[in-house]
């Protein structure tokens, strides 16, 4: 089906090249490896975040100062310079043993696993700490003053308070993890861009390759964030008008 | 375990000069980048914002449509996507400057668009209607009532995605862009220490991200004088205690 005369762009659309020669198996195995480098990457970030946010509120100051360099550089650096760095500037530091089973397990999948948790857990931590802020100090109070011990009040009232203001900004967040995996295709993971790359590179067939992994990506996005939406009016606190504080960058 | 920070003494007009600022035979250079990028994307938001305001549904819908396709897919796809389109239509190659600012300006004006019009959004509408009754006209509200309030509710959140933009640059370096990141690997790769250089351009990069972040926090303290007062004013009022 040749397109002409439109801006003077002459153009043969072969939509077949996505399901022919094996194609389809690559979009597959790239939606795959996206979603099981987005879901390890999201699991460690949330430890990481939760880690880093914890030790920000500790007595002992040199833990405090150690969190807090720890989300101020990790965050504030791009997350492509990361992902060179662990790939190609620390294996040589890491113990022989290390290096062979990496070797053996795909050093690209789980350098870019590394570098996604480590950049998304600094940003996590100021996700989860800004829900936390945003509940006032009174609240505590109060619960302590109705004669529940501070644990209770804890597990009782603030947690499930500060959980269910951090799902707007915590399902946003993981978006962003997932819509950066591909950035992992700079060090040879074979995720989805990468995947849809590789078939322009076979075919030539650029438009067709690239429409199929940008419509991949807006499904998944969309389609998460339609189940969150529905979560989170599900766990709305009625009456509440919060916004978390921003944790964007 | 051994260390050679030699190399950046030994390349750090390279890396500062053609990678940051682009200065050199391989023009790029982030800053070159970011600066038109943040200017150009923050019209572009502007535009985009105030059309998902409208009431007109053509005007309206249109606007949505291109915020939630953009975020909805990676940056590094839209700058594929411009790799690929931009030599259709023009028919010819451009330099990849030209191809990532494009897709940068397209790209980050979906969420500078959100800013905006969530910052139009937080100014109430009592504002406007005393303003009418108060006898100003639409244009007079508009310039000395909303806005002066819009963008000072906006402006925080407009520098945290500056600095996501100047962050983003860094995918410019996927296409072949010579700025601070491509740099970096050209010299790691000709020299093998990836390890000193990535944490050079790292610090580099954290430098100006930091110091943007830090000055939205002045700024947001400044501009917010009710709630969170200065310190000098907090040090002047000390001051007079002390006189009198």
């Amino acid at each position: 089906m040749p397109l002409t005369g439109f801006l003077g762009i002459q153009y043969d659309f072969q939509w077949s090249v996505l399901w022919t020669a094996g194609h389809g198996q690559w979009l597959i195995q790239g939606i795959l490896t996206t979603l099981r480098l987005s879901a390890l990457g999201w699991v460690f970030a949330n430890l990481l975040g939760i880690l880093a946010g914890a030790l920000r509120t500790v007595p002992f100051a040199p833990l405090r100062a150690l969190a807090t360099f720890y989300v101020e550089f990790f965050r504030n650096v791009p997350l492509l310079v990361w992902l060179f760095f662990w790939y190609f500037g620390i294996p040589q530091f890491l113990p022989r043993a290390i290096q062979d089973w990496l070797n053996l397990h795909g050093p690209e999948f789980w350098s870019a696993v590394v570098g996604l948790s480590v950049y998304h857990g600094a940003r996590m931590s100021e996700v989860i700490r800004a829900g936390i802020q945003s509940i006032p100090k009174t609240l505590l109070e109060a619960s302590v003053a109705t004669g529940l011990s501070v644990g209770q009040a804890y597990r009782l009232i603030i947690i499930p308070i500060a959980l269910r203001l951090i799902v707007p900004p915590a399902t946003n967040e993981s978006l962003n993890l997932l819509k950066n995996s591909s950035l992992a295709l700079t060090i040879g993971v074979a995720e989805l861009t990468f995947m849809s790359r590789q078939i322009e590179t076979y075919t030539a067939k650029a438009f067709e390759a690239l429409t199929a992994g940008t419509l991949i990506y807006l499904a998944m996005c969309l389609g998460i964030a339609s189940v969150m939406g529905q979560v989170e009016r599900y766990f709305r606190i009625p009456g509440l008008i919060a916004r978390v504080g921003r944790a964007e960058h | 375990m051994s260390f050679d920070w030699g190399i950046i003494l030994a390349n750090w007009k390279f890396l500062l000069f053609q990678g940051l600022m682009g200065f050199g035979a391989f023009g790029g250079g982030t800053l070159r980048l970011a600066i038109p990028a943040i200017v150009l994307g923050f019209i572009l938001g502007t535009i985009i914002g105030l059309c998902r305001l409208a009431h007109r549904p053509w005007i309206h819908y249109p606007a949505v449509v291109y915020v939630e396709f953009f975020r909805g897919v990676p940056l590094v796809m839209v700058i594929f996507w411009f790799w690929f389109l931009i030599p259709q239509i023009t028919g010819q190659r451009l330099p990849e400057y030209t191809v990532a600012l494009t897709a940068f300006v397209v790209f980050e004006a979906a969420y500078l668009g959100e800013i905006v019009r969530a910052g139009i959004q937080s100014v109430p509408r009592g504002q406007v209607e005393a303003a009418t009754a108060g006898g100003l006209s639409y244009g007079h509200t508009m310039v000395h009532v909303v806005l002066p309030q819009a963008i000072r509710n906006m402006i925080p959140s407009l520098v945290t995605q500056f600095i996501v933009l100047f962050k983003d640059t860094s995918l410019a370096s996927i296409i072949g862009m010579m700025d601070l990141t491509k740099a970096a690997q050209t010299v790691s790769q000709r020299e093998i220490r990836p390890f000193e250089m990535y944490l050079f351009i790292a610090v580099v990069y954290w430098i100006f991200t930091y110091s943007m972040s830090r000055f939205s926090q002045w700024l947001e303290v400044k501009m917010t004088p009710e709630r969170a007062p200065t310190r000098r004013a907090a040090l002047r009022e000390a001051a007079k205690a002390a006189a009198a």
